[in-house]
């Protein structure tokens, strides 16, 4: 299990690491390299080349302004994790994060690396997409923006072009007394989720839902918006027999079939996870769990 | 192209080692073969067992999941480090006196793991400890015998610390 | 995660007798260890080494159409490619003696020859200097197979094997006592099928085999062996066409063993003969995959069985029918795991009729073999769940059923009309009952009842269940201790036995202190080297203690007679006054003087010493220790269980082992074995499964999909050691410790979670896994 041979790239700058992507041949980028390593060992990947990241100036940073949370793509899930910031502005990511492989991973691992991976089950694209976050992708014709939504294109597979690549994270924020939960199901802890989710409740001054955010990992190719739930939860007063409505909206979304689980558990487990989600953020929202 | 070699310095155990490799070469291999040092085990080179944990900057990671050129000039710290001179740290006598080991395959890596938990967290609650010594695989002890050595290391070093 | 009873004791350093056995020292085994200066396979290395990688099968099934290694031997710093015909010469790697006929054309060849029959079986070796470059020349190795259709259930009718020859090489028959009769006169007649899934040992050191050739000897070296050295030293030796002394095996540190290591693959060989022909040591360490596809797998089997009982729960006969999915290959331990399924299945219970056929099976999988508790792991759990199904049927309290059964003190020994292994099975002391008593006592079983009932109250899914187990160990025939007292006093103990990590050396170590009077901590243990003893048996089947125990009681005993009889004379005492602690002969009644070092004792035996002209010098014996039989540890397992009706998860809250040993030598390391041996029974129950695709593609190939339990997985362990039934069949009682743990674990487990979801006979296949939990909840809903 020893990983092919490949030509080694170092570069200082996003645009020298741009520049490399544009003119080789079969590159891939190295950033954390928790999933990439695993597969160049296994000898399922095989670039010719491997552009390190690791070096390049500007990439990590934890920033909160102006109601936005933004993440430079080489911050570590090590130091998401620990962020007093995030957690205070952001508490479903960290959340999240402790499900995220484990200490050594996380020391490792980087917000950008578990993105653009994009495996169906990874908890940082799942709290992507439950918070609509944008990307800020790096190209030879400078910086754009993408949608969380747009960014998987398909199993595994971000919106990028072979010469782009992703530099940060931005997250517009919740109200502060927003009500949060991330739940998944593993076989063993730190394993990929068979099944996750993330919710989010603002309650208004009556009590009411004013708004809120269903997402489920491990269910398809991409993390997957339960809009039908969302739809049902707004302007309601939230109950437990309304979130369990809200949770059966997940019961009959198209989930995929794996060695580790039948599609039909899938959907059970979506609509445990989201009725359980649910009532630990009303909880959290009314302050009544931390 | 592909197979061009890379000179570099691995400070293990502040000790430095100027070795040449491809730039394929895990900071795991490199460590063993390049250095010398085979107290880091592998257990699976996909970096899911721990065996391999070590310290780079003082921070747990699995020498499995890095090349040896990222670590270039970086601070390893290895199983082989721990003890000073005949003096082992309080975390390996606690290994010892916990039986918290069997094979010892995997033991390097636990008391890598642990070494810096103690260092960072040495009040550490059982919880985050038993979450965070779930990263690494035993196959012998059932584990029980590893925490308690932690936690008996942690005890030892806070009495060291009051005397 | 909690519950010793046992923390180490190492005030006194163990000096003579009374001090050293029963006590929990610590191991000689751990500085090396903990300073990571062992000594396992991937850490020895000869200078002019090359590395071996082997080309395997991606195919379940197929015609082996051609091999090119064209490219791969053009690649530079390729040293050689091998296909079958470069190891044509070598045999099919043979199984251990058995009275069970016509297996031989089942065995594995080295490389395969016109079929492949198994992902990951090796088709080519590739030679080259250096690991990584031998991959990429293995990736270069043409391999071309056209596909056949793929065996994969062992209980469907058998298929060609090859020419004349099916997939079932042979039926393993045993039992006694009229079935048939019994069945007739039945009060009740209670029927299961039921299924062990497939999975196995897993150590976390993978296999490593590293041969050199010594020409300046002409001695063939084979490092990174264990389990059986001697055995497979003559079986390499016999292969390859050497005389047996010609051939070395050497056992470094051991990363684990649990049945599946050290046992004859085709690595091994090609190692061998590569080191031979290519005039080069070579190196071969297996990766985690290699290990998930070809060392070997374990378990898998599925039972039919039925029992007949009276009205009041008392067995009266069983009759098992049984298909053991074998792999594609019988290894070296022939059909043992199924001779061993059909002889202890009957466990702790008088039973007077029994009928078993165990099918041994080959299908498209990677062979399998003895893993942890052996035919017992399966044959517990379906024991266990027949005895559950029956308490229900009648209506009878589970406990009470297997009180009714249990065969009691006063009939031990207690004879079975029945083989395994080749050796007739007595049970040889026990007292059941009252470990299932003090069992009940330990986990407070009545209080568990009622806490268990508030739970269910308020609303959990908790439950607790059971079960009774009888293992066998110290198999025979011989095993023997040669322990050395050199002109430094200094101790040496030379056995024939192995260590799989299990604590071996310290153990012989405390026995051999025990004996003799020195400390343990001194003694040099040497094992598993085929160059410092002529015989051995190795480790495995919970042998080494009983056996090389017995061997070092013995030897030790000897050498402590021959110091106090060469030393009285020049004391000027009678050797019944005299006594040695700490190495020093002296009076036993305390007085410090006069005394003798055993040094001195050792330098008076040397050869240029005058005292012994005429006779063999040295304060040395070697001792070997005969058994004709096994003895019989037991135990009780409890579980509690609590289930999450969302998801389906089955989480182990608290678990009691109670296992009577005999005698314990060191109750930390019997505490250990227990524990992890659980942890690995755990692993069986809940997470670990060797899984294939419709098309005998392995599903389970890295650690991401076979699910070894975790630190977070284990459950509150709590371990009762008894010592209540010595082994009347050796010097110190002992009976083996290193299966218990594992052995009851699916079935207490399965037992509690039928109790969770108040559906008797509900759990039917392990791994209990937690869609098949939430269709039973299903089930259960109104």
């Amino acid at each position: 299990m020893k990983p092919a041979g490949f030509a080694y790239h170092d570069p200082q700058t996003v645009a020298e690491a741009v520049a490399l992507l544009g003119r080789l041949e079969n590159a891939r980028l190295l950033a954390g390299g928790q999933s990439l390593m695993p597969m160049l060992a296994m000898r399922v990947a095989f670039p010719d080349h491997l552009i390190d990241l690791n070096r390049v100036e500007g990439l990590d940073g934890i920033t909160v302004e102006q109601g936005v949370l933004r993440i430079g793509a080489m911050t570590r899930q090590r130091s998401i994790e620990r962020s007093a910031a995030i957690r205070e502005a952001c508490p479903l990511m960290t959340e999240a994060l402790t499900h995220v492989g484990h200490l050594q991973t996380r020391n490792r691992g980087t917000i950008g690396g578990s993105l653009c991976h994009l495996d169906p089950s990874a908890e940082l694209v799942t709290v992507a997409a439950a918070l609509d976050a944008t990307i800020e992708v790096a190209g030879p014709e400078g910086q754009r923006d993408v949608a969380i939504a747009d960014f998987p294109l398909g199993f595994m597979t971000p919106a990028l072009a072979p010469e782009e690549m992703v530099v940060a994270i931005r997250i517009p924020l919740w109200p502060r007394e927003h009500g949060y939960s991330f739940m998944e199901f593993a076989r063993r802890h730190g394993d990929y989720a068979i099944v996750s989710a993330a919710a989010l409740l603002v309650l208004d001054s009556a009590g009411r839902i004013a708004r809120a955010s269903v997402t489920l990992g491990g269910v398809g190719a991409a993390p997957l918006r339960v809009t039908t739930a969302e739809t049902a939860l707004v302007g309601e007063a939230p109950t437990p027999a309304l979130f369990r409505a809200a949770a059966a909206c997940c019961e009959g979304i198209e989930a995929m079939e794996d060695p580790q689980a039948p599609a039909w558990y899938r959907q059970r487990l979506a609509a445990v996870l989201t009725r359980r989600a649910l009532e630990r953020a009303w909880a959290r929202a009314t302050g009544e769990a931390a | 192209m592909t197979h061009e070699l890379h000179d570099i310095t691995l400070v293990v155990n502040g000790r430095s080692h100027p070795i040449r490799v491809e730039a394929r070469r895990t900071l795991a291999d490199a460590i063993r073969e390049e250095c010398g040092l085979t107290g880091t085990h592998l257990g699976c080179e996909h970096g899911v067992c721990g065996a391999c944990t070590v310290l780079l900057d003082d921070q747990p990671v699995r020498a499995c999941l890095m090349f040896a050129v990222q670590a270039d000039g970086r601070a390893i710290r290895t199983v082989e480090g721990l003890a000073h001179g005949d003096t082992l740290s309080p975390l390996q006598k606690a290994f010892i006196e916990q039986h918290a080991l069997q094979c010892g395959y995997c033991t390097p890596g636990f008391l890598m793991l642990g070494t810096a938990i103690l260092e960072q967290n040495p009040d550490i609650g059982d919880e985050e400890l038993i979450e965070i010594l779930s990263s690494n695989l035993c196959r012998c002890t059932g584990y029980a015998n590893i925490l308690r050595a932690v936690r008996a290391a942690a005890a030892a070093m806070r009495e060291e610390g009051v005397a | 995660m909690d519950g010793t009873t046992h923390g180490p004791d190492d005030a006194r350093m163990a000096a003579g007798p009374g001090e050293a056995v029963g006590r929990a020292v610590t191991r000689l085994e751990d500085p090396p260890l903990v300073r990571g200066r062992g000594l396992f396979a991937a850490d020895v290395n000869f200078p002019r080494q090359i590395h071996m990688r082997v080309v395997r099968a991606e195919l379940a099934h197929g015609l082996l159409r051609s091999v090119d290694a064209t490219a791969a031997r053009a690649l530079p710093g390729v040293v050689a490619v091998w296909t079958s015909a470069d190891v044509a010469e070598i045999p099919s790697i043979p199984f251990r003696a058995t009275k069970v006929q016509g297996l031989e054309p089942y065995c594995q060849p080295v490389l395969a020859r016109d079929r492949v029959r198994y992902v990951g079986e090796p088709i080519a070796a590739v030679f080259a200097e250096d690991a990584y470059l031998a991959e990429d020349a293995a990736d270069l190795v043409a391999v071309d197979i056209e596909p056949l259709p793929a065996v994969l259930d062992a209980a469907a009718p058998p298929a060609e094997f090859a020419p004349g020859l099916h997939t079932e090489p042979t039926i393993v028959r045993k039992g006694f006592g009229d079935v048939d009769a019994a069945f007739a006169m039945a009060h009740a007649v209670i029927e299961l099928d039921l299924s062990v899934g497939r999975h196995s040992g897993v150590p976390l050191e993978t296999r490593g085999a590293i041969a050199r050739y010594d020409a300046a000897r002409d001695l063939l070296e084979l490092h990174g062996a264990a389990k059986k050295q001697h055995w497979n030293r003559d079986e390499i030796a016999r292969l390859l066409g050497r005389p047996p002394s010609s051939v070395h095996l050497f056992e470094g540190h051991v990363g684990g063993g649990f049945g599946v290591r050290g046992e004859l693959y085709p690595e091994d060989l090609l190692a061998c003969a590569a080191a031979l022909r290519l005039d080069r040591p070579v190196k071969w360490i297996e990766d985690r995959r290699e290990n998930f596809l070809a060392t070997n797998h374990s378990r898998q089997q599925r039972h039919r069985i039925r029992a007949a009982v009276d009205a009041e729960g008392r067995l009266l006969a069983i009759d098992d029918v049984f298909f053991h999915d074998q792999g594609a290959y019988v290894r070296t331990h022939g059909a043992r795991v199924v001779d061993l399924a059909a002889g202890m299945l009957p466990g702790p219970y008088r039973l007077p009729a029994y009928r078993v056929a165990g099918h041994f099976r080959l299908t498209n999988k990677t062979p399998a073999a003895t893993y942890r508790a052996p035919g017992r792991y399966e044959t517990t759990f379906v024991r266990e769940r027949l005895m559950d199904a029956i308490a229900t049927r009648l209506a009878i309290d589970p406990i009470e059923l297997r009180r009714r059964n249990l065969v009691a003190t006063a009939e031990m020994p207690y004879p079975r009309p029945l083989d395994v292994l080749g050796s007739d099975v007595v049970l040889d002391s026990g007292d059941y009952a009252k470990l299932l008593d003090q069992a009940l006592d330990r986990f407070g079983w009545k209080a568990l009842r009622e806490s268990i009932a508030a739970r269910r109250a308020s609303g959990e899914c908790v439950g607790a269940g059971l079960a009774f187990f009888v293992e066998k160990s110290g198999l025979g025939p011989s095993d023997g201790v040669r322990i050395t007292v050199d002109h430094t006093g200094t101790v040496e103990l030379v056995s024939g036995a192995a260590s799989v990590g299990q604590g071996v050396d310290t153990v012989l170590a405390q026995i051999c202190a025990e004996a003799l009077g020195v400390g343990y901590s001194g003694i040099r243990v040497v094992r598993g080297r085929t160059d410092r003893i002529e015989f051995g048996n190795g480790a495995h089947a919970s042998r080494v203690t009983v056996m090389s125990g017995s061997a070092t009681w013995q030897a030790a005993q000897a050498v402590r007679a021959m110091a106090l009889e060469t030393a009285a004379p020049l004391l000027q005492l009678s050797p019944e006054v005299l006594t040695i602690r700490d190495g020093i002969v002296q009076r036993k009644d305390g007085a410090t003087e006069p005394s003798m070092t055993l040094a001195e004792i050792a330098r008076q035996m040397g050869p240029n010493s005058p005292a012994m002209r005429g006779r063999t010098p040295g304060l040395t014996a070697e001792k070997w220790f005969w058994s004709d039989h096994m003895t019989y540890p037991y135990g009780v397992h409890c579980a509690l269980v609590c289930i999450d009706r969302g998801t389906g998860a089955v989480k182990v809250e608290r678990y009691l082992v109670a296992n009577d040993i005999g005698r314990a030598i060191n109750p930390m390391l019997v505490e250990g074995q227990i524990a992890g041996g659980f942890a690995q029974g755990l692993g069986g129950a809940l997470y670990e499964e060797f899984r294939y695709d419709e098309t005998g593609q392995p599903l389970s190939t890295t650690f991401a999909d076979y699910l070894i339990p975790t630190a977070t997985e284990m459950p509150a362990l709590d371990v009762l050691i008894a010592e209540d039934a010595p082994s009347p069949l050796n010097p110190l009682g002992i009976k083996g410790a290193g299966e218990g743990g594992t052995n009851a674990v699916g079935a207490a487990i399965a037992a509690a979670v039928d109790d969770a979801l108040g559906q008797p006979g509900a759990v039917t296949t392990l791994p209990i896994l937690p869609g098949t939990v939430m269709r039973l909840l299903d089930r259960a809903a109104p």
